[in-house]
């Protein structure tokens, strides 16, 4: 499928939502929603078609999201880096973001997390495996940096409703 | 048929799916006149034969159907008790159906629970740490196969003992799960799943395991 319709679907949705809600904040956190609704429906692609086991540790977590998750559903790989002295926070480093080609954010919408998308589908998605993270954009190419980073930390395991087996 | 049924179970415990592929081979019917000779009990809801056994009919049947039309329990499809409508003989002669009583899908959705808290003792019972939970239950008659995903729902495949290949099937159910039912976006999760792509799909699936799978069986 051409990633351009992909784009611009994403570019409508985003638009569309600035117009009904008037508030940056209150679009970014729709779009926080929205990414949280798919990611909890996509881990379950992800682990069918990828057969990935459960991670050890949360830098095995960082890099199957890096490499494997990533590169199966943007086609990009994201570095893995800054991780915290504790070993529970760490930044995904991405060249190049999918979802922002060609988009300019005006100066009207400062405060418009664009892909915040992203971070509702990271969210949800490992809330699904047990693991509750906060997700949030450090940099955005949108916003003037250089690079867009992603920053993820753990905050706890979800031990309610665990999988039989996974003590 | 190879493959009996397939059982789908959300994190919860609860039955979301069903699907059985078995036509049940002991049925008999046959025609009877004032008095029946076969002796009929109440049982669990369902009218069972209790003596009399003879010409394909045992003890422990149920009474399928009467006349054609299939029972409702304790009574007849029109709503009669049945013991009450055999005892009347200006209702015969009448043509009962008997057969292996069929699960209910209440007796389902419980028994689908019930293998939930098994699963989860599986793995406690484990003398090792890190156990998963049952994965096989065998039979005489059938093997019960288990996979549990990362997420918590378990798919389970009731299939012949010689049928090969159900771990395979077991991954391909999960894949036509994640395409067919979560990517429906008017599916919400952990309910009961009433998508027909995914019911579709699961049975071309069955279709093609149980066709690989006989090379092996021969039957």
């Amino acid at each position: 499928m051409n990633s351009e319709l992909f784009t611009l679907t994403y570019g409508a949705l985003v638009t569309q939502l600035c117009k009904d809600y008037e508030n940056d904040e209150e679009v970014n956190k729709q779009l926080d929603k929205m990414g949280y609704n798919i990611g909890v429906r996509l881990i379950e692609d992800f682990l069918a078609r990828s057969s990935i086991g459960r991670c050890q540790d949360f830098r095995e977590t960082a890099d199957v999201i890096a490499k494997v998750a990533f590169k199966m559903y943007l086609g990009v790989t994201p570095s893995v880096t800054n991780w915290s002295p504790a070993g529970d926070e760490f930044s995904l480093i991405l060249e190049n973001n999918p979802l922002v080609d060609f988009v300019e954010l005006p100066d009207n919408h400062s405060t418009l997390i664009y892909s915040n998308l992203l971070c509702g589908v990271l969210r949800g998605a490992l809330e699904m495996v047990q693991m509750a993270v906060d997700v949030r954009f450090a940099q955005d190419t949108l916003r003037g940096d250089n690079v867009t980073e992603i920053r993820m930390k753990f905050i706890k395991r979800i031990e309610e409703n665990l999988p039989a087996g996974d003590e | 048929m190879a493959i009996f049924s397939v059982y789908v179970v959300n994190k919860a415990g609860g039955l979301i799916y069903q699907y059985d592929n078995y036509v049940a081979k002991a049925e008999v019917e046959k025609t009877f006149s004032y008095p029946l000779d076969v002796v009929l009990k109440h049982h669990d809801e369902k009218v069972v034969v209790s003596f009399g056994q003879r010409d394909g009919i045992r003890v422990g049947h149920a009474v399928l159907s009467i006349n054609g039309a299939d029972v409702n329990g304790k009574n007849t499809a029109e709503g009669k008790d049945i013991l009450e409508y055999l005892k009347d003989p200006s209702n015969y002669p009448v043509s009962i159906r008997f057969g292996r009583a069929r699960l209910s899908s209440n007796e389902k959705l419980m028994l689908a629970s019930m293998f939930h808290s098994l699963f989860a003792i599986g793995s406690q019972l484990s003398p090792e740490v890190g156990s998963s939970g049952i994965e096989m239950l065998e039979t005489d008659v059938f093997k019960l196969h288990c996979y549990q995903t990362l997420t918590g729902i378990k798919f389970i495949v009731l299939a012949d003992p010689r049928q090969s290949g159900i771990d395979a099937l077991l991954r391909k159910i999960y894949e036509i799960y994640s395409d067919f039912a979560l990517k429906n976006p008017f599916y919400s999760l952990e309910m009961p799943i009433r998508c027909e792509l995914f019911d579709q799909n699961l049975k071309s699936a069955l279709e093609i395991a149980e066709k690989a799978g006989n090379f092996g069986t021969g039957s």
